[in-house]
């Protein structure tokens, strides 16, 4: 049984990838670009993975995913916790409002 | 046949990630979030890689989907409709937006079919990767290994401080 080749897994990581930066761009909310960064991030990993694949012994590509991940944990926490400060200020979430640095 | 099932697991994530794209509900968003993120964890069991698929589902399904749908909920718009599960939100400049990560694509498949990629090794039989990863944790990933717990440290004060309610505590 052939295994899948890895050209599939970075095409579906690219596309991934390209509709994370669309939801990024395009939601008029600050946890909508939230979700299109997990997006990306999610295709980045796919990559690091697929290649790791063809490192058996070392396993480096998985390592790095996991720091990755590890990562993301961190950006989600703290970006929620900014998101909840910003809403309590201006009692709204829409980055193009957001254009006061302090009142 | 093997085949078949990784372009249903592939659909699994490109869809609801489009779907993402498309709803202008942040609430049915998060939960397509979900289902991408299951497809994400099946891609990474067709490449071998049980331990991260297992890390997959329970890191981000388990605590940042519950993270961000916990953020929506508490940060839901004033005029709300009182329907359940539906929170709005606009999509703007989705033409644009998708033109630009229409060129990103076209951009990154050509350098995809065009590029050569020079592997050390055929692609790896499956066996659990999980001996080698904690190996490879302990021994040559020690330092990026302990640097990690001390961020995730930070991380969590440093938000638990910022999210504090100030106004009760005054």
């Amino acid at each position: 049984m052939n295994p899948i080749p890895l050209t599939h897994f970075l095409v579906i990581a690219a596309i991934l990838f390209s509709i994370g930066f669309a939801v990024a761009v395009t939601k008029k909310n600050v946890i909508g670009i939230l979700l299109g960064l997990e997006l990306m991030l999610n295709a980045v990993n796919i990559n690091l993975v697929a290649f790791s694949r063809h490192d058996p012994e070392m396993l480096r590509g998985q390592l790095f995913a996991l720091f990755v991940m590890v990562i993301a944990v961190c950006e989600v926490t703290i970006a929620l916790a900014i998101v909840l400060r910003v809403h309590r200020h201006y009692n709204t979430v829409d980055p193009d409002k957001l254009n006061v640095l302090k009142k | 046949m093997e085949l078949v099932a990784f372009y249903l697991f592939a659909g699994l994530t490109i869809v609801p990630a489009l779907f993402i794209l498309f709803t202008r509900n942040l609430m049915y968003a998060a939960f397509a979030l979900f289902l991408a993120f299951v497809g994400v964890a099946a891609l990474y069991v067709f490449l071998g890689a049980d331990f991260l698929a297992v890390a997959q589902i329970m890191i981000y399904v388990g605590g940042i989907l519950i993270l961000l749908i916990f953020g929506i909920m508490l940060t839901l718009p004033r005029k709300s409709t009182g329907e359940s599960n539906y929170v709005e939100v606009r999509n703007g400049g989705l033409f644009t937006g998708i033109l630009v990560a229409g060129a990103l694509l076209f951009l990154l498949s050509k350098m995809l079919f065009t590029a050569e990629f020079l592997l050390n090794a055929p692609p790896a039989t499956t066996q659990s990767t999980l001996k080698a990863i904690g190996f490879e944790l302990m021994t040559s990933h020690l330092f990026p290994f302990e640097l990690a717990a001390v961020i995730l440290l930070v991380a969590l004060v440093g938000a638990s401080y910022l999210a504090l309610n100030r106004k009760e505590s005054l």
